[in-house]
């Protein structure tokens, strides 16, 4: 049976190290590689980037880890409660580039998709999964 | 979780900037800005010393990309150091190995760079 820890960090920068640091304990636990571990914390990473960028959302990102054997199940979603940090305040557009956190996450993890969630947009879904 | 920025001139027209820490959408604006600085006065040709950086994301990869094509515009270069692997897988599957010059030692980036 999957058993799940949620995560829910204010939508700001600097919380970001906070949530990949968090998911790595968790990929750890599952007995991961070191470089699987890198991985996911650079996909949790620029998933929690991107949901600070987005345009809709509130004051928060809610990251749900599902472990279930030998995979680990990631959603990234912005909250809806709150009103979200100016953008100016917490991301300088600047130091995006244009499609490069999304590639990262889909060559770094097994599968990744975006869920339609009810009222709330886009939450962005990846696992990954223990090498055999 | 922080980046230290340490600047250095170094041979010729050239400076050696040294991060150390993790480079992500918190630390990545000041290490652009530290970049910003020197190519503002007019340094063109840098060496960006990596190996004590544990960590980095797309944030961080848009300002070394961002600061490479201001340098470029100057005919300048930015060469990097870097042998952690992890690092460099980055480098390697976002195909950014082909835009930078990454060096195993700031000698071999100096020579490059030169």
């Amino acid at each position: 049976m999957a058993e799940t820890v949620d995560l829910r960090i204010p939508r700001k920068a600097e919380w970001v190290a906070v949530a990949r640091l968090t998911v790595a304990g968790i990929a750890s636990r599952l007995h991961f590689t070191i470089e699987d571990i890198e991985d996911v914390k650079l996909a949790v990473a620029e998933a929690c980037t991107n949901a600070i960028q987005a345009p809709d959302g509130g004051a928060f990102i809610e990251i749900r880890c599902d472990v279930d054997g030998d995979r680990l199940r990631v959603a990234v979603v912005n909250s809806v409660d709150g009103a979200a940090p100016p953008r100016a305040e917490v991301l300088d557009e600047e130091l995006s580039v244009d499609g490069l956190g999304v590639f990262l996450i889909r060559s770094l993890m097994d599968d990744v998709e975006y869920e339609d969630v009810p009222d709330r947009g886009k939450q962005l879904v990846m696992v990954k999964r223990l090498a055999s | 979780m922080d980046i230290k920025v340490n600047v250095r001139e170094a041979e010729g027209e050239c400076y050696v900037v040294d991060l150390s820490g993790e480079i992500d959408v918190y630390t990545s604006p000041k290490v652009k800005d530290a970049l910003g600085e020197l190519i503002d006065r007019g340094v063109y040709n840098l060496v960006i010393d990596l190996e004590k950086v544990r960590y980095i994301d797309s944030t961080g990869l848009g300002v070394l990309i961002g600061s490479l094509k201001r340098v470029r515009e100057h005919g300048g270069t930015v060469n990097l150091v870097c042998t952690n692997p992890q690092i460099k897988k980055i480098f390697d599957i976002t195909g950014l190995v082909k835009i930078f010059g990454i060096y195993e030692s700031e000698n071999a980036a100096m020579k490059a760079t030169a």
